[in-house]
This record gives structure tokens, sequence and C-alpha cells, in this order.
């Protein structure tokens, strides 16, 4: 048929349409805003499925825009990983989208058509970065996803417009080296093209203008995944954003870096180059271990929920970096099996986070205080996703934990066993301390007032629901690992 | 030496000037000098850019009759590459799409703190 040869250009252009609409529908009626951006994102999940699907089948999907041919025309190329990326993406804001209304409601009363717009944008920007295989067009898209991801992190709350500042600051300067980065090879190679690239830049491996592109490229991409030392924007502006904006921004953006990583280390150069003429390897897994450390160690000398969630944040991107970094199989497989765990386990820690501020107007700990009585629901998905985080099995955190371990066995690497386990121990003291006072905590005012202590303060279902449904879906692709690693991930991995 | 910033001179111009914006980024301690900073430092790139699509002595990359002299083939040296050109027209409207959001974000700021000075800033914000 013919709307699905198009599939790989509508997944990108149906957000990025509606998102120019949706201005003159929020003219119309404000509330059809929320019904168009689910619509908008219900379809380019349906598409993303559709091709992640045909990938699976038939293998790597080629689409070029415009008919134009590459190396001159910008072409998109979906394989395993981005395929799954995709329907990362795309399913991730739709469950956003669906938890969305009574947050923005209560925070962003009167911005809630921008709001919306703003969001498409950004699910746009992302879409763009996974799917498209011309280095130019990639920076293009990690642009426009960053300038959606400014303004939705200025609207938050006391703060947040500091914070968004000092993020696009540094953002700028991240997304300026990876120009850098692609302006140095077009001189060497005159093409943009990955594929093209792919092909040219061997020959050129020892030439000095390659190494500084790479360089480039990797601090630039690094500071956009807050990858320490680079990771001081992340905490404030998380923490100050609106929660639908963190919920969505805070799982994607971090690890849309890291697949962006793989792409400029296993795809536009080769896994041989990346690793065995630098020594990017070795900087890869001690920066790892650092932010693994300094990310555990910060996150449990916060009292603000969201901002000890940033922390983990940056822990976790240490253990993918670290996980691509020590250079073997086992290592990339679970590096890439994380990114998708981290990915649901973010989004759902997040939701909870946003739960949290709806019902108490405030987001630090000590708002669990008897959380359980009053919401056992969300407090039930929390306990999943917590336990998902410290690597309990069967949930998924459990698996992509074991090979990271297993890989950095394998490699030798004890530092980053040492590190691994430590992040876990650091884990299960930030979640249990939680569980407690969410349990045995009742405030002071506990005992005054008893009857209205009892009522429930559950959160709405609209936002209840997707926080459930990822705790299930964190078991289920916790069960589901292994037909997810050998039908998608396997094929992901470079031969190395 | 001096023959070395001649000869690549276009590259110095790029880098001093990249530098000066970078500078101005982290260090200055207003907010709109480092929106300028962010200006400069982009500004810097595209130059670099344009700069790499220049060749002695060629012209536009537009074919008319009379170009061709009789030939058939065509001399690409006598052409600049235009790509880079291309290339440099989106990166100008990113550039403009972060100033706009860059001074949107700065207002929102004067809105709060009723100054734009950094360290004043976190002075009232603390």
């Amino acid at each position: 048929m013919m709307l699905t040869d198009q599939a790989p250009a509508l997944i990108v252009v149906i957000p990025l349409m509606c998102a120019l609409l949706t201005p003159i529908i929020g003219l119309v009626k404000k509330e059809l805003c929320h019904i168009w951006v689910l619509f908008a994102l219900a379809l380019s999940t349906a598409f993303a499925v559709s091709v992640l699907l045909a990938v699976i089948s038939h293998g790597p999907v080629h689409y070029y825009m415009g008919g134009w041919m590459p190396p001159w025309g910008i072409e998109y190329v979906i394989d395993h990983l981005n395929a799954l990326m995709l329907v990362l993406v795309t399913g991730t804001a739709l469950v956003v989208a669906f938890y969305s209304p009574k947050s923005i409601e209560r925070e962003l009363p009167d911005k809630l058509t921008y709001f919306y717009t703003v969001f498409l944008l950004q699910v746009t920007g992302f879409l763009g970065i996974v799917i498209t295989g011309d280095v130019f067009n990639l920076y293009v898209f990690l642009e426009v996803a960053s300038l959606a991801g400014y303004a939705l992190i200025a609207a938050g709350e006391e703060g947040a417009p500091l914070a968004s500042f000092r993020y696009l600051i540094l953002g700028t300067i991240g997304a300026c080296f990876y120009l850098i980065g692609a302006g140095y090879l077009y001189i060497v190679t005159g093409s943009l093209n990955m594929a093209d690239l792919a092909a040219a830049l061997p020959e050129l491996y020892h030439s000095k203008v390659i190494l500084v592109a790479f360089a480039f490229f990797m601090v630039g991409i690094a500071l956009k995944m807050a990858l320490f030392p680079l990771h001081m924007w992340l905490p404030d502006a998380y923490t100050k954003a609106p929660s639908v904006a963190s919920a969505l921004i805070a799982p994607l953006m971090t690890k849309i870096a890291v697949y962006i990583m793989l792409r400029i280390m296993f795809t536009v150069f080769r896994p041989s180059f990346s690793f065995e003429i630098l020594p990017v390897s070795t900087i890869m897994v001690v920066t790892g271990i650092a932010a693994i450390l300094v990310g555990a160690v910060m996150a449990l000398a916060q009292i603000d929920f969201k901002r000890m969630l940033c922390y983990i944040i940056v822990a976790e991107v240490g253990y993918m970096v670290g996980g691509i970094g020590l250079a073997n199989e086992t290592a990339i497989k679970g590096a890439i099996l994380h990114v998708l765990n981290d990915v649901v386990m973010t989004l759902g820690l997040f939701a909870v986070a946003g739960i949290i501020t709806y019902v108490k107007k405030s987001h630090n700990l000590s708002d669990f205080q008897g959380a359980f009585k009053k919401m056992p629901f969300t407090m039930a998905a929390f306990t999943v996703i917590g336990l998902s985080v410290i690597g309990v099995p069967p949930t998924c955190g459990f698996f992509s934990k074991w090979y990271l371990i297993q890989g950095s066995v394998i490699a030798g690497n004890w530092y980053f066993v040492a590190a691994l386990l430590f992040s876990s121990l650091i884990n299960i003291v930030l979640f249990f301390r939680i569980l407690e006072i969410g349990y045995y905590d009742q405030g002071d005012h506990g005992n005054q007032e008893k009857g209205a202590g009892r009522k429930f303060t559950e959160a709405p279902v609209s936002m209840l629901v997707p926080a459930l449904f990822i705790a299930v879906l964190i078991i289920l692709i916790g069960f589901y690992n292994q037909p997810i690693i050998l039908g998608i991930i396997q094929h992901s991995v470079p031969t190395l | 030496m001096f023959d070395l910033v001649m000869a690549k001179y276009n590259f110095w111009i790029y880098i001093v000037l990249m530098m000066i914006g970078f500078y101005a980024m982290i260090a200055k301690n207003n907010l709109i000098k480092k929106i300028v900073g962010i200006n400069i430092f982009q500004t810097a790139i595209i130059l670099f850019y344009i700069s790499i699509s220049f060749k002695r002595g060629a012209t536009l990359p537009i074919l008319t009759e009379s170009d061709m002299h009789g030939h058939t083939t065509i001399e690409i040296a006598q052409y600049l590459n235009p790509l880079p050109h291309v290339l440099m027209l989106t990166a100008i409207v990113v550039m403009v799409a972060t100033l706009g959001v860059a001074l949107a974000i700065a207002i929102l700021i004067y809105r709060k703190y009723h100054t734009l000075e950094e360290d004043e800033i976190l002075k009232e914000a603390k």
C-alpha cells in the first residue's frame, strides 16, 4: 500500500504538521488540544510500530526524502536499533500525552495550547534525530528537540527560567561542537550521508582532521547526554520543569544522546576506529565509573524527590556510556537493553513525581508521608519501578545490569563491576528510604487529623493508569527480555 | 610560523572568533552578553563552513550556454561548492531560533528578578 511505503516520513511529519495546527485548534476549543495531540501521537506510534515490524521481518528500511538519491538527498535509514528507538520515543510521548491533561491544568492552566504545541515539536525533534541517516539533518533535529526542550523547561516552577537558560548555553555549545565535527568530516570526504561517510572514512583514519572531528562529536554529545563531568545543567533543569515536561524530556533526551553516540561510533566510524586508534574506550569507562559514583552519592544527599531522580539519571548515563566503552558484545548488548529499560523506568519515576506534585503541590521526599495509605496504587507502581532501578529480578532493570556486569567481567574491568554494585546498593537505600517514609512516617499532624488522614487522596485516573501501565511494562520487558534481545538488539550490536 | 598563519588565515579567524564567543558564553556575568556570545560562536562556525567552499578563481555554480564555450565537459575547479552555503542557511535559521528562545527566557528572568546580572539573580534566588 502507498501509505505504508511513506511510513518513515510520516512518523516525523505527522507530529510536525499537527504541532503547527495545534494553536489553531486551541483557538477553537482549548480542550480539543489534548485529543488532537493524542491523535497525532497515536498515528505516529502506529507507523513506528509498523516500521519496526517491517525491519524485523525484512531488514533495514531506506527512505529517500523527496525521491532524491543519497549521498545528495537526505536519507532516512531505519535499522533494528533506531526502529526500537522510534517505538520507544513515540510510545513514551503517547503515554505522557495521555498522562498530561490534569497535571497541565493544575500547573500551567493558561498556557495549555502552547504547551501542547511545543510538546509535539519536542517529539518531532526526537523522532527526527533517531530516524535520519544524514549527519547534518541530525544536527538540525537535535536543535529542534533542544529548543523545544528549553521552552518546555522554562515554563516550570520558580527558578525554571534560569535553569533553562543555563541548559541553553551548555546545550548550544554541545550542538555547535557536533556541527564542527560534521564540518571536519565534510572537509575531508565531501559527504554528509552516514553510509557514504562510513564507506569513505576508513582510508583517512590516521588523518588528524578525523581525530579532531571524532573528539568534537564525542564532547558535543556528552554535553547533551549530561555525562559526568558535563552534567551540571541537568539536575536544575529537570527538577524545575513542569511535571509533564520532565516526564517527556528526562527519559528521552539523555537516551537519545546515547543513541547518537552509538551511531557515530559504530555506523559513521567503524568500531575498530572508535576503540583501537583512540583511547576512547578507557575514557568512556573511567567517566562512566565517575558518573555512576557521583550520581549515586549526590542522589543520596538530596531531599527533593525530583532532584534525586535527576542524579539517578546521571548515574544511569554512566552505566550506558561505560557499557559501550567496555567494547565487547555482551556489554554493548547490555547498554542497548539498558537504554530501553532506562527510558521506561525514568518515565515511570517522573510519572510518580508528577502525581506527588499534583497531590501535594511539591516534590520533596517528605511528601511521601503516609503515601501508602492515601495512594496505594501509585505507591504499588512506584515500588515496582524502584525495584527495577535497584535491579531485582524479574523486573527489566535486573537483566540489563546482568549483561553489563557480565560484559565488564569479560573485559576484565573489575572497577566497573564494583561501581555497578555500589550504585545498586545506593539505589536500595534511596528507594527503601522513600518506602519507609511512605509506610511508617505519618507526618507530624497524623494524630490530629485522624479522620482526614485516612481519606484516599489517590491521583486522578488519567495519571494513575500510565503509572500502573509502566509498572506492568517493566515486568513484561523483564519476562520477555530474551525475545527483545534476540529479535532486535542482537542485530544492532556491531561485530567487534 | 607567519606563513602557517597566512596560508590558512580563514581557519585562524574562525578559531579566534569562536574563542571570543566561547569566552563570552562562559565568563560573562550579564545574560545578554552571554546571548551575544552564543551568536558570535555560531557565526564563527558559519564562517568556517562558508570558507571551506571557496576556491580561488572559481565562480557561481550556475551553468549557462555561454559558460560552456563549446566544450561539453565541465571543469569542476571553476565552480564553488554550493552545498555548504545551503547547509548554513539552515544553520542560520537554527541560530535565529536559538536567539529567539534565549531572549524570551531572558525576558522571563528579568520579569522575575528585575536584573540580568547573573550574580545578583543567584543572590536573589537564594
